[in-house]
């Protein structure tokens, strides 16, 4: 049974169809890198698996949950899948540890030790533990996203979405998310990651793909797409370089 | 007990007159001394500055209604009995004035420092800075919160009957004393002002956006 | 012409003066904090009901907006009682204060919540959380710390609204002042012994609000962001 499941999916914003007809099919402990140019859907497709974004028609079913709008349903699939945006979007009024034990507290309803216990392991995990009581504010754009990273991890999902995580970053910083991203990858976490880091989807991610315009373009194992692209869009999208 | 009828209506109608000519008439006397009050906030005596921010902050930190008897009884300890129009205007002009002088002058320093710089790097001297460059874009800025405050003034004059001036709130408040019917006429006075006041808002806020589309944001 | 102020007469009424400002503190302490409550449950009420709620609020809002206190104190005070509703002055005067600042401090509060970027909405929304915890836990208190200043303004106006309700005899400072007048014959020395009261009732609460607002939304913690748009001219 797969983690992700996408079956044909079309999306259209006004008048733009921005997916037209995507499927994809990502097994539990994959990992997954999307990339593509800007207006490929890359961002859209992955913000439809979390529910952000609605799409007309197609189904999506992610970890045994199968996507529709009904709220409660919604949120517990949200338990189980975690996303990471690019603008990191901590909360500034709460300090980083109140920032990732907010949700498995009331949205889950954990105890407050456990809670606390699992907030600073998560921080551990990310390299941050030092800095549980400080408030976004002070920290760096690297760290802030790291932060990030730990609050979806608090909630102990099954899949875990990366939306262009490291694209806001200076690029001395990146090095300490991409880092935090391998480990998560090695310890089995089912990922799918939009991306520009082009050496990192060839390293890292097992499966890479290609979307043009709205549609899936090629996809297969990291090794073989980088190193024999088939189409000519991918490869003029490649010799490019990263956007 | 008469109901409320037509001539009570019209009775309230003549009153809502005299409220919208109250309400230019403090408006007009207040511009000039706000404008006059931001001048001297602004100037480069410390004197004239201090003194305009004490009368500013006072004006600012007592009910309009304090202002109305602080004038009316001041004057006439000097032996002035102005007739309650004349009152209630001057009255109303004093509180106008703290009120644009703020507003007028938050304008002017919203104008973007590197006006400034730019105008003196063209060697015009500090009145030229003024009448050229700064008070044109400061007029736009204050257009939203000037209209603004205009809807706090017509909805002020509803407090000078202290001084025996029948206005609409008054006019409404004689028709109830007359009819008992508390709920249509003060629903007819409300509807009145709502009709003066809530164009006047739409405008000020429509005169935000523009700028803000204006300015870029 | 010599002018003779005595004051004698004014001060042998302290007492009157005193509940005057007891009076005139309790109903606006009163009104804000029923009104601001109020205000809370409108913002919420509009952004999590649909449409239909929030014209139903923006209309509350425009008609409070757009017309005198006075005129609304008149409706409350002399219109309740016909519907069966006993209402004393005090009682009317608290109410319409309440309602008023309600409306003011919706359309602020509104302001600050609407200036919350939607991106902290979806981040909380993608923890699992409900619209109504994201409410209550991320949006809310930002959006009160942009608008502290704002909504600081607006209770002090209320303060000095409050002596609208001398109006309808209500014997806060401004309905003191009106009786001590009619006693002493005194108007001068009584208005400006009220207006200086006024002034330092104000000015402490201002000075209370700033207080208040440092240290419930501490600048350290990176809560509100409030654009210096101060020309740094002199």
């Amino acid at each position: 049974m797969p983690a992700v499941v996408i079956e044909d999916v079309h999306k259209r914003f006004g008048s733009v169809e921005v997916l037209k007809g995507v499927s994809l099919n990502v097994e539990a402990g994959q990992v997954v890198a999307i990339i593509g140019r800007s207006g490929s859907g890359k961002s859209t497709l992955l913000r439809c698996i979390n529910g952000l974004e609605v799409c007309q028609s197609g189904r999506i079913e992610v970890a045994g949950h199968v996507l529709d709008q009904d709220p409660r349903r919604l949120r517990e699939l949200r338990k189980d899948v975690g996303i990471v945006f690019q603008s990191y979007n901590l909360f500034p009024h709460l300090t980083v540890g109140e920032n990732i034990m907010l949700a498995p507290r009331i949205a889950k309803g954990l105890e407050a030790a456990d809670v606390r216990k699992l907030a600073s392991d998560v921080l551990t995990q990310v390299g941050l533990s030092e800095k549980f009581d400080s408030y976004p504010d002070n920290l760096s754009g690297g760290q802030q996203q790291r932060v990030a990273i730990a609050r979806s991890l608090a909630m102990q999902p099954k899949v875990m979405l990366f939306d262009e995580v490291t694209s806001a970053l200076d690029p001395e910083l990146t090095g300490e998310v991409l880092i935090v991203m391998e480990n998560l990858a090695r310890g089995g976490m089912t990922m799918l990651l939009v991306t520009h880091e082009m050496s990192f989807a060839r390293n890292v991610a097992d499966t890479t793909v290609f979307m043009h315009q709205g549609k899936i373009w090629e996809a297969g194992a990291s090794s073989e797409i980088f190193a024999a692209p088939k189409t000519i869009e991918l490869k003029s999208f490649l010799s490019a370089g990263t956007h | 007990m008469t109901t409320f009828g037509w001539p009570e209506f019209l009775f309230i109608l003549r009153a809502a007159a005299w409220t919208l000519l109250l309400t230019v008439v403090a408006f007009a006397i207040g511009s000039l001394g706000g404008g006059a009050l931001a001048i001297m906030r602004l100037s480069q005596s410390r004197f004239l500055s201090l003194a305009a921010r004490i009368y500013i902050l006072i004006i600012q930190s007592i009910p309009v209604l304090m202002v109305l008897f602080m004038s009316y009884y001041g004057l006439s300890l000097f032996g002035i009995e102005l007739p309650a129009f004349f009152a209630a205007s001057a009255s109303l002009a004093i509180y106008v004035s703290a009120y644009l002088a703020e507003i007028w002058r938050g304008s002017i320093e919203s104008v973007p420092f590197q006006q400034w710089e730019a105008s003196s790097s063209l060697a015009l001297t500090r009145t030229q800075q003024y009448r050229y460059v700064i008070i044109p874009q400061a007029i736009r800025i204050s257009l939203p919160p000037t209209v603004g405050f205009l809807v706090q003034l017509v909805k002020n004059t509803s407090i000078v009957s202290v001084v025996g001036f029948v206005e609409l709130s008054r006019a409404g408040q004689l028709v109830n004393n007359a009819t008992f019917r508390p709920f249509q006429v003060f629903a007819a006075v409300a509807a009145i002002y709502f009709l003066i006041c809530f164009p006047l808002s739409r405008l000020s806020r429509h005169l935000e956006g523009v700028m803000h589309a204006r300015r870029g944001h | 012409m010599r002018i003779q102020l005595q004051f004698e007469p004014v001060i042998a009424e302290l007492d009157l003066i005193l509940h005057g400002i007891l009076l005139t503190i309790g109903l606006s302490a009163g009104a804000i904090i029923l009104g601001s409550a109020l205000a809370i449950l409108l913002v919420g009420f509009k952004s999590l009901a649909g449409r239909w709620a929030g014209a139903l609020v923006d209309t509350y809002v425009e008609v409070m907006r757009n017309t005198p206190f006075l005129v609304q104190l008149f409706m409350i005070f002399f219109g309740l009682p016909l519907l069966g509703f006993r209402m004393a002055g005090t009682e009317a005067a608290l109410l319409a204060m309440t309602l008023n600042l309600a409306a003011y401090s919706t359309e602020i509060i509104r302001a600050g919540v609407d200036s919350i970027h939607k991106s902290q909405t979806e981040a909380g929304l993608s923890l699992a959380l409900t619209r109504l915890q994201v409410f209550r836990y991320i949006v809310l208190k930002p959006a009160f710390a942009r608008v502290w200043p704002a909504l600081s303004s607006q209770f002090v106006l209320m303060l000095l609204a409050s002596s609208i309700c001398s109006f309808i005899s209500v014997p806060e400072l401004s309905g003191a002042a009106a009786i001590i007048e009619q006693r002493t014959f005194r108007s001068f020395e009584t208005y400006i012994i009220v207006t200086c009261t006024y002034l330092l009732l104000a000015l402490s609460l201002k000075a209370l609000l700033f207080w208040l607002g440092r240290r419930v939304f501490p600048p350290t913690s990176g809560l509100a962001r409030i654009e210096a748009k101060r020309s740094t001219r002199r």
